[in-house]
C-alpha cells in the first residue's frame, strides 16, 4: 500500500448573523450525507414552514441558541467523505463573539468567510478576514452566498470577489478562493450550480477536498516542548528516563543534536520512542518520548530545538492579543503568560496600541483593551520563555493571559519577532 | 503493512493518517493533565469509549505506568459481563479503581427510584460526591461531540463547579493546544480526550490497535423486548412489563450503559470489521439508535450536563 491514509483537514467558518453560515454548514453536512435519519427528523419536526428541513437547526446545539435562532459558541461537526475527514470549528460571527472566531481560527487549516451576495463586503467580512490574517490561517476560502438572490449574476460575484482579493492582499493572504453558491438551493455548495455556467471553479466541497492541507516548514528549525518526565524506575528499566511531549513543529531525528531551552544545554537524541515504537524520526504533530544522551535537569515546561536553529530566549515579549475577558486589560496587571508546557508570571508592561479590525488602522495608546479587542502588548516575564515569532511557528509562538487569581483566560497572544521593535 | 506513525515517517510520508493524528491529540491531552493536575481520574465503565481512553492512557506513559485510577458509577443495572471485563482490566493494569453506587444511594434514601426505572439521571449525586471525596481535580471522560448537539459545543477541558455543573455560556475560550486548566479549590476539570474523535473513528482506531471489547459489543443471541423503538435487556431493573413479549434475537450494543435505557440493534457483525461495515451503513447515530435517556427531549443531553452529568 503507497497511498497515504485520508488526512484530516480542520477548518472554521466565519460570517455574520443573516450570512446564511448555518445553511451552509447544514447544506455541506446534509448533500455529503453525513445527516442521519434520526437527526434530519428532528430538525424537519423543528423546522417551520413548508421549504422543507431548516438545515441550519442541524447546527444550533444549545436552546437558547434554537429560541433566538443565532448561534452563540463554537461547535465542532464532524465529517467525512471518500477523499478526506473534517473537523469543522462553526464559529457565530457577531461582533461581541470575536473570541469564538479566533478559537476556532486557531486550530484550522482553512477559514470559510461568508459574504451576502445582495450586501458585499461588509465591516464584518474585513473583521474576519483580518482575523484569519492574525491567526495566520493558510488557506481562505470566500462563499459568496445568497447567489439565487442577485439573479446568478457573474457581474455581483466578480465585484465582491475583486473587492475582497484587494483586501486580502493588503493582509498579506494570498491564498484565496472565491465561490459563488447559495447555500439554500444548494448552488456550488456539494454539487455544482445548473444556474452559474459562468462559474467553472471547484464547488465548495471539492475544494475543501482538494486543498493541500499542510505545509510542512523545511527549514530545519524543529521544536518540541516537554509535558512530562517518563521514569518508570522498575527493575527491568532502572535508569529508563524519557521526555513525553508532541513535535509543535518541524522533525527530529535519532543522533541529531538539541538544545535544551530556557538552559541553553545540548545533548544528542539517543532514542525515540512513538507511544511504544521505536522510530528513527518524528516529526510535527506527532505525539513521541525522547530520550537524550547525557544526564540533564530536563523538566516540563522545557523546550527541546534543534541545536542549529534554536528559539530565541527572552523576558521581554512584544506581541499582538485579543482580549476575550469581560475585564479590561492595563497595564500594570499581573497576569500569568501559559506558553506551550510553560506558565511564568509576567507583568503588563505597555499597550502601546488597537488595532481597528475593519479598516486596520492603530489607535496609539488606547490605556487598554476591553472584551474582543486587538491590540498590540509588551509583556515583562518573571521568568524567561523560549518563545518563537507566532509568524514562524504558530504552536511555539502562541501563548494564553491568565487572570492569577480567578484563572480565567484573559487573552490569546501571538509573539511578534523579537528583534522587530514594536511598530 | 501497517499504518502506524511510525512507519509512516519511515516511509516518508508527509501527512499523518487521521487514526494517528487523533491518537497524537489525546495522547497529548492525557500528558497535559498529568503534568498540571494533582490528583486526576478516568471514568471507566467497561465499555468501549473508557476502554479506548485507557488504551491511549497506557500508550501516552509507556513505559511506565498509568499515573491516576478508575472511577465507576454503577447504576446498579449494568451488563453483568461489561462490569466483569471492568474489573479484570483495572486489574491487569494495577490501577486503582473506585466505584460509586447509584443502588447504595437508593438503598439509603438520598435517591428515589424515578417512576420510568431509569437510573441515568441518579447518576450525577453519587458521581460528585465520589469526586469530591477523593478529591479529583481532573476527571477523564469518553465523550465525544459527535455524540449529541449540546456535546458538540463542550471544550476539551470543561470546568466545573462545586456541583458538578456546567455553564455553556461561561465556558473558556481553547485556543490552539494550550488548555486553560486552573480551577478554585472545590471545582474540577472535566476532560475529554476523545473529543474529535467518531463513532467510525473510535471502530477502526479499536480495530487497528487490537482493543478487546466485552463481548456484548457484537452480535449475540439475547432475550430482548420492544420498547420505545428499542431492543431492552429484561431484567430486574423492570422489564418487560405487561404485554411486552420477550423474543430472543441476534444483537449487538452499540453503547453500554445502564440496562434500562440502553438497547440492542439487530446485528450479525462479530468482528470488529463487520461492526465497522454496519456502522458505515448505518442511517441512525449511536445515541439515537440506542439511548431512551436522550430521547427524554430535544435539550436532555444539554440539562443533564448542566446538572453535572458526564
Amino acid at each position: 500500500m503507497t497511498d497515504a491514509p485520508p488526512a484530516l483537514l480542520r477548518f472554521a467558518t466565519a460570517g455574520s448573523v443573516d450570512d446564511g453560515k448555518s445553511t451552509l454548514v447544514g447544506r455541506l453536512l446534509h448533500d455529503s450525507k453525513s445527516v442521519l435519519a434520526d437527526q434530519l427528523e428532528a430538525v424537519t419536526r423543528a423546522s417551520r414552514g413548508d421549504r422543507g428541513p431548516d438545515l441550519a437547526l442541524l447546527t444550533d446545539g444549545l436552546r437558547a441558541e434554537r429560541e433566538q435562532g443565532i448561534t452563540i459558541d463554537v461547535a465542532y461537526r464532524y465529517f467525512a467523505t471518500p477523499r478526506r475527514r473534517f473537523i469543522l470549528a462553526d464559529t457565530p460571527g457577531h461582533v461581541q463573539y470575536t473570541r469564538n472566531m479566533v478559537t476556532g481560527a486557531s486550530t484550522a487549516r482553512l477559514t470559510v468567510i461568508l459574504i451576502d451576495a445582495r450586501n458585499g463586503v461588509v465591516e464584518q467580512t474585513r473583521r474576519h478576514a483580518a482575523l484569519a490574517a492574525l491567526l495566520r490561517v493558510p488557506e481562505i476560502v470566500l462563499a459568496v452566498n445568497k447567489m439565487d438572490l442577485v439573479g446568478y449574476e457573474e457581474a455581483d460575484f466578480a465585484a465582491i470577489a475583486g473587492e475582497f482579493s484587494a483586501y486580502a492582499g493588503k493582509l498579506g493572504m494570498n491564498r484565496v478562493t472565491a465561490i459563488p453558491v447559495s447555500a439554500l438551493a444548494g448552488d456550488n455548495v456539494v454539487e455544482p450550480s445548473k444556474n452559474m455556467d459562468w462559474y467553472g471553479g471547484p464547488t465548495v466541497l471539492e475544494h475543501l477536498e482538494t486543498v493541500r492541507a499542510g505545509d510542512e516548514p523545511s527549514d530545519g528549525a524543529a521544536r518540541f516542548p516537554v509535558q512530562y518526565v517518563i521514569r518508570p524506575q522498575t527493575p527491568d528499566l532502572p535508569d529508563y528516563r524519557g521526555y513525553a511531549g508532541q513535535v509543535a513543529r518541524g522533525a527530529f531525528r535519532v543522533g541529531e543534536e538539541v538544545t535544551v531551552l530556557p538552559a541553553g544545554h545540548t545533548a544528542r537524541i539517543t532514542a525515540i520512542d512513538v507511544l511504544g515504537t521505536a522510530a528513527p524520526a518524528v516529526r510535527a504533530g506527532q505525539s513521541a518520548t525522547l530520550r537524550l544522551d547525557r544526564d540533564l535537569d530536563v523538566s516540563r515546561g522545557d523546550l527541546i530545538a534543534s541545536a542549529a536553529a534554536p528559539a530565541p530566549v527572552t523576558r521581554d515579549v512584544t506581541a499582538t492579543v485579543c482580549h476575550v475577558a469581560d475585564s479590561p486589560l492595563t497595564p500594570g496587571r499581573r497576569v500569568l503568560v501559559k506558553h506551550t508546557t510553560r506558565t511564568v508570571r509576567a507583568v503588563v508592561a505597555e499597550i502601546p496600541s488597537r488595532l481597528a479590525l475593519a479598516d486596520l488602522t492603530e489607535d496609539r495608546d488606547p490605556g487598554s483593551l476591553t472584551a474582543n479587542d486587538i491590540g498590540r502588548v509588551r509583556l515583562r516575564t518573571a521568568e524567561p520563555l523560549a518563545l518563537d515569532a507566532y509568524a514562524d511557528s504558530r504552536l511555539t509562538g502562541a501563548f494564553l493571559l491568565i487572570d492569577p487569581a480567578d484563572g480565567t483566560t484573559l487573552a490569546a497572544g501571538m509573539a511578534a519577532a523579537p528583534t522587530t521593535a514594536p511598530r | 503493512m501497517t499504518t502506524t506513525a511510525a512507519s509512516s515517517v519511515a516511509a516518508g510520508r508527509c501527512d499523518l493518517g487521521h487514526l494517528d493524528a487523533l491518537e497524537s491529540e489525546a495522547v497529548h491531552i492525557f500528558r497535559e493533565v498529568a503534568g498540571e493536575f494533582e490528583n486526576p481520574v478516568l471514568l471507566f465503565s467497561g465499555g468501549k469509549d473508557s476502554l479506548l481512553m485507557l488504551h491511549l492512557a497506557v500508550k501516552a506513559f509507556t513505559p511506565g505506568s498509568v499515573p491516576f485510577g478508575l472511577l465507576h458509577v454503577d447504576t446498579g443495572h449494568n451488563f453483568p459481563e461489561v462490569l466483569d471485563f471492568r474489573d479484570r482490566t483495572a486489574e491487569k493494569h494495577g490501577l486503582e479503581l473506585h466505584v460509586a453506587s447509584v443502588q447504595e444511594y437508593i438503598d439509603s434514601g438520598v435517591l428515589t427510584e424515578r417512576a420510568d426505572g431509569t437510573r441515568n439521571p441518579l447518576q450525577t449525586l453519587p458521581l460528585t460526591e465520589k469526586i469530591a471525596a477523593g478529591k479529583f481535580d481532573a476527571v477523564f471522560g469518553g465523550g465525544r461531540r459527535d455524540e449529541e448537539k449540546a456535546r458538540a459545543k463542550e471544550r476539551i477541558f470543561s470546568l466545573r463547579d462545586e456541583f458538578s455543573q456546567w455553564d455553556p455560556r461561561r465556558q473558556r475560550p481553547e485556543l490552539w493546544n494550550l488548555y486553560n486548566g486552573r480551577h478554585a479549590p472545590g471545582e474540577h476539570v472535566r476532560v475529554f480526550p476523545l473529543s474529535n474523535f467518531t463513532e467510525l473513528d473510535v471502530w477502526q482506531y479499536i480495530a487497528r490497535e487490537r482493543v478487546a471489547l466485552p463481548s456484548i459489543y457484537y452480535a449475540h443471541e439475547r432475550e430482548v423486548f420492544h420498547r420505545g423503538g428499542m431492543w431492552l435487556a429484561p431484567g430486574d431493573w423492570g422489564g418487560p412489563r405487561e404485554g411486552e413479549r420477550v423474543e430472543r434475537r441476534r444483537v449487538r450494543y452499540r453503547t453500554v450503559g445502564d440496562m434500562s435505557c440502553t438497547g440492542a440493534v439487530d446485528s450479525d457483525a462479530t468482528t470488529v470489521e463487520q461492526v465497522i461495515t454496519e456502522i458505515a451503513a448505518s442511517r441512525l447515530t449511536e445515541r439515537g439508535a440506542t439511548r431512551a435517556d436522550d430521547k427524554l427531549s430535544e435539550a436532555a443531553m444539554e440539562d443533564r450536563k448542566r446538572e453535572g452529568y458526564f
